[in-house]
């Protein structure tokens, strides 16, 4: 039997959340401090929910790997986060954020879910501005906007190429505030280990103290997952270094469906890779799609000739560029979205175009001359400046991109050490985001109940591609917005509980699992360290699980991660002790986990014979190369169901996706 | 960059077991790093080949990896983020560095940052020091003000964000002989100070935030500017003036 509920409420769409929020049970303001609640990670999702169930009134405890909230993974977003407030007067709408995300999801989302995304997203701003988020501005004092990939209006708010830490460290000061009350407890250095349930509810977690290495016992009425995304399953991405799925495989592993594995964001501009010794891939924000070119040479010989060093870009004539995004794509060029523009690059470099000097000649330019020189026309106009020369329009344009990307321009350069106002960047698509995920129903619990997971841990409202600016709305809006909502109609029956104690079978069962599995990484006399095997694993993952999909690709993954799993329990080696810091015990916790995630992805990919948004099947592509989606077999959302061990095993369910306001249509952007 | 040849460093590594532990220098050989490699890939190298000849590697403090968390430390050739300026260490490349040389890797030393173990140390003095008044007091229910209904000259919307920009990194009390924090919370002080929505309780904050300061352990700012030529993110000692200000006029309007 499915435990699939959606709980999408009744009655019309722009009703739904209205009609919810009339009618759900509330906990009553002297009853809240009787409820613990625990959150799981403190990025954008749990930072901004923690603090509101703080203020609430509930018991907060917050964990996080990190050394101080402020760290978390949402710190890294650059380009912005999206609000229908039609400040710009260009049309904007609840509707049109709506149908923009629907379409650029390529159809497979929750429209009532996306509907209230959409309609809380002005909120999202109004209370980042009063917390003192200092957006970018207009000479008059009102807020700017920038345009994102695969929308045709400009709704993107940020703060310089900051937007991310910006908005992270408004939460995290409201969360300080609350920490200061003594409403939230904050546990820094801590890790979930994993989810403890009783009588069917989840009631508490084990935490590992990662300074002491002692195992912890944590109870309260209702657990948030706020853990962030599983990219680093592939080794390299933008992801940080600590991001992992492992809280979210956990509450998988005792009962949570995972929705979509398979479905992973792609994103086009990325520094691509320089050698076998890197760790990590450093995006180059969106954003700069607004004022970059895309390009490579049209010749294969000037391509050759450029990565041998032989020829400069600046060097090679505008006829003799290949701007292949304008070429393809005429009405939204060079910002298409991220699928469509990822696989283009994947396209010409496949073809033997890439410009990069790496071991995958992989690489394309990303070039600013064009915007540099029309900038610095409008500037000199601006200033009066008659018959101005080329130098000096070219400095009036590069101050302009300069006070728009400066920094961005700046962590380039350190980087690559090439100035990328002279030259043209190099990029390459690289894993970001992952929008497969625990899935969850209207009010973000799991199949779990009690547990509930929100941000980018969750599958989310993106569908099968996310819109760029829109992961930042989605985990404020279920922070700040949504789950406290939702949470409260859930504890209404907990006020009489009582504190859960820890002394119960179900929490020592639990904590006796996670000690013998330390026993065991300590005591296992191993070959080779946990990276090695991670590196395997993110090895098999991009190359066939990644840009592009083939039946018998998927199924050789599905054997080498399997072969790669029972290798890594076999032989891996984590130094050290059991007491005290043990990063290399922390990676092999999260390392097990990964191996198992990355081969339910590819089950996932290879059931789904189809192709839509991250997910695209070359064995399901149109002639000219686009995807093709297959709405008559594959409108659904797969929720899996672990089975034990065997991954193999796990068990599909399926949400069928209703699309009663939107008409469903083939997503075109040429 | 095939053509590129790997660097070979001998590296000097403070190792240390915990915060009772005495800690000690250890020496160690490193080659064939490739200088398109970041400073932290290095460590990772060097990490690889401890614990393949069965030894413990080196713990040091990461996250992000493009210089935007604040996670990562390290005091490289006496240097707060090493031989570069406006960066921190894991956007250290070792181009920066030549074939042969000897490198000193310490972690932060200052008071208030006690050493957890090797190159990590204890930052949590800072969330302390926010929480005594780094926000602005504002229910977190959305029901606000219309965003564009406070309207933010752009010059100062931009000065707020330069000192938003602190990443809480501790480099700034690292390099200061006092080990003053004055930098750092002189940025969030003025973050608020320059803004509307701040400046309602910008006496309480600024009173709160230098007393936790204080009773952290944080030295004195004795106007060396060493935190300002260490700052990875270019935070100006203007906001340690602006945060001197604040505190001279709330404290005289308290007497
Ligand atoms: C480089 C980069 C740029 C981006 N730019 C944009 C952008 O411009 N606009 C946009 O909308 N989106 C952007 N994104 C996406 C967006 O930043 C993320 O999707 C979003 O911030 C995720 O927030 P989160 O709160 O769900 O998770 P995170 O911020 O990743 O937080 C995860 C939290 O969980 C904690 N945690 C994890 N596991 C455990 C565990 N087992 N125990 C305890 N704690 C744990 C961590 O400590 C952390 O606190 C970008 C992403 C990247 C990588
Ligand atoms: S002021 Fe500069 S050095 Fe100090 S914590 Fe902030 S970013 Fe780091
Ligand atoms: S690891 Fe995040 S700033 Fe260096």
């Amino acid at each position: 039997m499915s435990k699939l509920d959606s709980k999408i409420p009744a009655g019309p769409l722009k009703d739904k959340w209205k009609n919810h929020k009339d009618h759900m049970n509330l906990v009553a303001p002297n009853n809240r401090d009787k409820i613990d609640i625990i959150v799981v990670g403190t990025g954008l999702a749990g930072g901004s929910a923690a603090a509101t169930l703080a203020e609430q009134g509930y018991n907060v405890k917050a964990f996080c790997y990190q050394d101080s909230p402020r760290r978390a993974h949402s710190i890294a977003a650059q380009g912005g986060i999206n609000a229908a407030k039609n400040y710009q007067g260009d049309g904007d709408s609840t509707y049109r954020l709506f149908y923009d995300t629907i379409k650029g999801g390529d159809y497979r989302a929750r429209e009532a879910n996306v509907y209230r995304l959409a309609e809380v997203s002005a909120n999202i701003i109004d209370q980042c501005v009063a917390q003192g988020v200092p957006f970018g501005r207009e000479y008059g004092g009102q807020l700017d906007n920038r345009s994102f990939g695969g929308v045709q209006v400009k709704r993107t708010f940020y703060a310089k190429g900051q937007t991310g830490q910006q908005l992270l460290l408004g939460a995290y000061s409201a969360m300080s505030r609350q920490i200061g009350k003594g409403r939230i407890k904050m546990y820094n250095r801590h890790e979930m280990m994993e989810l403890v349930i009783v009588d069917g509810k989840a009631r508490g977690i084990i935490a590992r103290n990662l300074v002491t290495g002692e195992l912890e016992r944590h109870s309260a009425h209702a657990v948030v997952i706020a853990s962030g995304g599983y990219g680093n399953v592939y080794f390299l991405s933008t992801n940080a270094m600590g991001s992992n799925v492992s809280a979210a495989w956990k509450i998988h592993k005792k009962g949570a469906y995972f929705a979509n594995p398979c479905y992973v964001q792609i994103h086009p501009t990325c520094i691509p890779v320089h050698g076998t010794q890197q760790s990590k891939l450093t995006l180059m924000s969106e954003s700069l799609r607004n004022s970059g070119r895309i390009w490579v040479p049209k010749k294969l010989e000037d391509a050759v000739a450029i990565r041998e060093g032989k020829l400069r870009p600046e060097n090679i004539k505008e006829e003799d560029r290949d701007y292949y995004l304008e070429r393809r794509y005429p009405a939204f060029g060079n910002l298409v979205p991220r699928d469509v523009a990822s696989r283009a690059a994947k396209e010409r470099c496949d073809a033997g175009f890439g410009i990069e000097n790496n071991d995958t000649k992989e690489g394309v330019y990303l070039d600013f001359s064009t915007e540099i020189m029309k900038k610095g026309k409008e500037a000199a106009i601006e200033r009066h400046i008659h018959n101005p020369t080329e130098q000096q329009i070219y400095d009036l344009g590069k101050n302009w991109v300069e006070e728009k990307y400066g920094n961005l321009f700046q962590m380039y350069e350190k980087i690559t050490a090439d100035d990328p106002y002279k030259t043209p960047m190099k990029i390459y698509p690289a894993v970001h985001y992952t929008m497969g995920g625990v899935w969850v129903d209207y009010n973000l619990q799991s199949t779990i109940p009690g547990c509930f997971v929100i941000g980018e841990a969750n599958f989310s409202d993106h569908g099968a591609n996310r819109l760029g600016a829109s992961a930042l709305m989605q985990g404020l809006a279920d922070g700040y917005f949504v789950l406290p909502y939702t949470i409260a109609d859930y504890l209404s029956a907990d006020i009489r509980t009582g504190a859960i104690p820890t002394n119960s079978a179900p929490f020592e069962q639990a904590e006796k699992e996670i000690k013998e599995k330390v026993d065991f990484f300590i005591n296992n006399k191993g070959t080779h360290s946990v990276d090695h095997f991670h590196k395997k694993l993110g090895h098999i993952m991009w190359n066939k699980v990644g840009m592009g999909r083939t039946p018998e690709g998927l199924e050789e993954a599905i054997r080498e991660i399997e072969e790669v799993r029972n290798d890594f329990w076999k032989n891996v080696r984590v130094p050290g002790d059991k007491e005290g810091m043990n990063t290399e015990l922390e990676k092999a916790f999260r390392v097990a986990d990964f191996l198992e995630l990355g081969q339910l992805m590819a089950i996932d990919a290879l059931k789904r014979n189809e192709s839509c948004g991250g997910h695209f099947r070359e064995d399901h592509s149109t002639p000219d190369g686009e995807a093709e989606r297959d709405d008559v077999n594959y409108k659904y959302v797969a929720a899996w169901e672990y089975q034990g061990k065997d991954i193999n095993q796990e068990v599909m369910h399926k949400e069928e996706l209703i699309y009663e306001n939107i008409e469903v249509k083939t997503r075109s952007y040429k | 960059m095939s053509s590129k040849k790997g660097l070979h460093l001998t590296l000097k590594i403070w190792r240390q077991k915990n915060n009772k532990s005495k800690g000690q220098f250890e020496t160690y050989k490193i080659s064939d790093v490739s200088t398109d490699s970041s400073f932290l890939e290095m460590l990772d190298i060097l990490n690889e080949n401890l614990i393949n000849d069965g030894k413990e590697p080196v713990a040091f403090d990461h996250d992000c990896r493009e210089g935007i968390c604040g996670m990562c430390s390290l005091y490289i050739n006496g240097r707060a983020h090493g031989p570069d300026t406006g960066i921190t260490t894991c956007q250290l490349h070792m181009r920066t560095f030549k074939d042969g040389e000897t490198i000193v890797i310490e972690p932060w030393r200052s008071a208030a940052f006690p050493v957890i173990k090797d190159l990590i140390v204890d930052r949590s003095a800072f969330d302390r020091v926010m929480a005594a008044g780094g926000f602005v007091s504002v229910n977190t229910s959305g029901n606000t003000l219309d965003a564009n209904a406070i309207p933010v000259p752009k010059e100062d919307a931009d000065k707020a964000m330069d000192a938003a920009a602190c990443i809480g990194c501790g480099a700034c009390v690292a390099s200061c002989k006092n080990g003053s924090a004055m930098l750092f919370v002189g940025a969030k002080i003025s973050q608020f100070a320059l803004l509307p929505q701040g400046r309602i309780e910008a006496k309480r904050r600024v009173l709160n935030m230098v007393k936790a300061m204080d009773e952290e352990g944080f030295g004195n700012c004795s106007n060396t500017g060493a935190c300002e030529v260490e700052c990875p993110k270019g935070i100006s000692l203007d906001n340690i003036a602006r945060m001197n200000r604040e505190y001279m006029a709330a404290f005289i309007d308290k007497g």
